[in-house]
């Protein structure tokens, strides 16, 4: 070869000692030697339970479970199917998750704050919150909830009332079920009316504000309509609403609405443990943003209050998202220890009673490993969604 | 808990794969040997049944079960390696080889039998579900137990039969379903569910556990059958007899009035069953791949069948079980053996 010409070098070099080409082949050859690990994993698996007379397949989701579940968002009874257990367990696992995520960000970012109240107290008070609870093992939380507290309240009989309307007793805790009577159509469309209502008058006070620099209290204004204008339908249509109460009946109490301990146990020390973690972030997310924003804020004249929402918060976001983020998927992860106080969440349903009942455990491990990093990545695209919206835009 | 349940998960997948070519490896009873103990599943603590005590030394009727099946292959009832396992993890540690007996209060039904890839081998106790409730509510049968909140272990053929009997009744419940049966007893003691259900000689067992015996009592219900036994893999049937006639050995030992202190003695014994047992005539240990005097070793290492009963379950014991269904043929019950010839 010369070097006068360089494009026949090009072609003349042979496609083995072209990185390009060798770098593809390599990685074609590596997906296909995974795929193939996979593939033969699969059938020999499949194989091999089948010479050992282990029923195989997901055909056991169609058959009759016949066990009763104590808790089930979705009618439920034991003539339904073993697929219908997975969805009562998932809708468990998943209202848990919620109820734990919501409240552990509430109490996280309270405590968060309060650790850096100038308050000596309360700041101490916090710091022994935080340095208590996430030091302890979450499942003792667990037990400590539901055997410690929950299991000494007193039992149906001699169950704590708040007149007829609400119960407290070691079976849970009952309160009123609202029954919806004809009419009641026009409180709700009241309330959405309200809600778009308190909307425009939002849009239309940012408005007026960056017109005129006048401010207008649109969010107490919104929040009284929203809550005013529903009552109003409400007495206007004849209380369409009746309560279904809880009362004693036989050994427990029926009707109305339930939370029973093993929910309630699992959900405080759930929220309780996250919080604790929830409160480092967010105390680091605020101490990030320096204390020079603040100065200049209050130069320009903005109260604390409003420093606080519109110059800390927002640029303390960045920092805090990812690391809440991993703290959500913690949260729904754990939920799977209510096995150990017999709350009926997925694991518990699905990977133990259905599991044992059918002895598919192939089948039913991999369903419910699949849900969960199923769940897991929804959590996570969804804070990442929120992440790129608060994130720091590049110009 | 569920990690044993993921790790013998992963475990049979595993094993799948590779026991894929090399077609079926050594026989349980080879593998036995050459570990030099036997792996028995039982419970995570029944008493009983299978309940360690302060020293870790197991005992109960599943336990001796196992015990026996060692006394047959080492000659040595010690050689016994006991895995606690929760009714959940049971099924699936069996299945992937974790253990080589189950011996764990396990009832025999079509499905466990046909789909799980197991063999039952044979009945250790014949029992049915009841339901222990407190004294206090005064309740006398199982029909007035419309809206009670019951306790049940996950994973038994219990839970079934549970929403079966409501189902037939009419009636509603509340199911609080825990992994171990400890768990079942500490929400009945605190009052978190009115009713304890599970096989009834089990609940002699749990209402022993609780602080104050006396303030529960055991409804006169039976809603099902329960016969409960030891379970082998399916696809060794070698080893599917050794275990099956162990137990066999036990039962006919009974039958045959030959006990731990008299085994010796009877060896002169006229009766050709009794040497046939003990192994000073025929050739019945070496048709099971065993030593000639398995049967001498299973009898004066454990016992016969009414001596390991009586130990464990008799009326002497804290359970205070009476034989009941459990007498042999001969004396009015149902515990039947075929022939050892």
């Amino acid at each position: 070869m010369n070097q006068t010409d360089p494009a026949p070098k090009q072609s003349n070099r042979r496609p083995w000692n072209d990185p390009r080409v060798r770098s593809i082949a390599f990685q074609v050859i590596a997906i296909a030697a995974v795929l193939w690990g996979g593939w033969s994993l699969f059938q020999n698996t499949l194989a091999n339970m089948e010479s050992r007379g282990i029923s195989t397949g997901f055909g056991f989701l169609d058959q009759t479970a016949g066990f009763g579940i104590i808790m089930s968002l979705i009618p439920y009874d034991s003539t339904m199917t073993y697929g219908r257990t997975f969805v009562v367990g998932l809708l468990n696992t998943l209202l848990v998750s919620g109820l734990g995520i919501i409240a552990a960000t509430i109490l996280g970012f309270i405590v968060g704050v309060a650790r850096l109240s100038h308050n000596w107290l309360v700041s101490r008070l916090a710091l022994v919150f935080v340095e208590t609870l996430r030091n302890i093992p979450l499942l003792l939380q667990i037990f400590f909830w539901y055997f410690a507290v929950l299991q000494n309240l007193p039992s149906p009989r001699q169950s704590l009332g708040l007149g007829e309307l609400i119960e407290l007793n070691n079976r849970g805790l009952y309160f009123p079920a609202p029954v919806t009577e004809p009419g009641f159509g026009w409180v709700i469309g009241a309330f959405v009316v309200a809600i778009v209502a308190a909307y425009g008058i939002h849009r239309w006070a940012k408005k007026r504000q960056l017109k005129t620099g006048q401010l207008f209290p649109a969010f107490r204004v919104g929040l009284g309509i929203v809550i005013a204008l529903p009552l109003v339908v409400y007495a206007l249509a004849g209380a369409p609403l009746g309560w279904d109460l809880p009362h004693l009946q036989g050994f427990n109490f029926t009707g109305g609405m339930t939370i029973i301990p093993e929910l309630a146990a699992l959900w405080f020390a759930l929220s309780i443990y996250t919080a604790s973690f929830i409160a480092e972030i967010v105390r680091a997310g605020i101490l990030s943003v320096s204390r020079g924003q603040t100065e200049a804020a209050n130069a320009l004249g903005l109260h604390s209050g409003l420093t606080l929402r519109l110059v800390v918060i927002p640029q303390a976001m960045r920092v805090i998202i990812p690391p809440l983020t991993s703290q959500y998927l913690n949260l729904m992860k754990n939920s799977s220890l209510a096995t150990a106080v017999g709350y009926p969440d997925l694991v518990s349903v699905f990977m133990g009673t259905t599991l044992n009942q059918t002895g598919q455990a192939v089948e039913v491990v991999a369903i419910t490993m699949g849900v969960y990093l199923t769940i897991s990545l929804v959590i996570s695209a969804l804070m990442n969604l929120y992440n790129r919206a608060v994130a720091l835009q590049e110009r | 808990m569920k990690k044993r349940t993921l790790l013998s998960a992963g475990a049979l997948a595993l094993i799948g794969t590779l026991a894929a070519g090399s077609a079926m490896a050594a026989s349980t009873l080879e593998t036995v040997k050459a570990r030099g103990h036997l792996q028995c599943g039982v419970t995570t603590g029944l008493p009983g049944f299978s309940q360690p005590d302060d020293k870790g030394h197991w005992t109960g009727i599943d336990v001796d079960t196992c015990r026996a099946v060692a006394a047959a292959v080492f000659g040595d009832s010690k050689k016994v390696e006991f895995t606690p396992l929760t009714a959940k993890e049971r099924f699936t540690a069996l299945q992937s080889g974790e253990i080589d007996v189950l011996s764990r209060n396990t009832t025999w039904t079509l499905t466990r039998d046909a789909s799980l890839g197991l063999n039952f081998a044979g009945v250790n106790y014949y029992d049915g579900q009841g339901f222990l409730v407190s004294k206090k509510l005064g309740v006398d049968d199982a029909s007035q137990l419309d809206g009670a909140t019951i306790c049940v272990q996950a994973g038994t053929t219990t839970e079934l039969n549970l929403a079966d009997y409501f189902r037939a009744k009419g009636m509603k419940f509340n199911p609080l379903v825990f992994d171990s049966s400890e768990q079942t007893v500490t929400g009945f003691a605190n009052g978190r569910c009115d009713v304890l259900t599970s096989d009834r000689s089990q609940l002699a067992a749990l209402r022993s556990k609780l602080a104050d015996p006396g303030s529960a009592k055991i409804l006169p219900n039976v809603i099902s059958k329960e016969p409960l036994g030891p379970v082998v893999r399916q696809g060794d049937d070698p080893w599917f007899s050794i275990v099956k006639w162990s137990l066999f050995t036990q039962v006919n030992a009974e039958e045959l009035g030959i006990t731990m202190d008299n085994a010796d003695k009877m060896k002169k014994a006229d009766n050709p069953n009794v040497q046939r047992l003990l192994g000073t005539d025929g050739d019945l240990g070496e048709k099971l791949g065993l030593s000639a005097d398995f049967g001498y070793n299973i009898v004066t290492q454990v016992g016969n069948y009414g001596e390991m009963y009586n130990r464990n379950v008799g009326p002497d014991t804290p359970l205070g079980l009476d034989r009941g269904i459990n007498a042999l043929w001969t004396e009015g019950g149902i515990m039947y053996a075929p022939p050892l010839r």
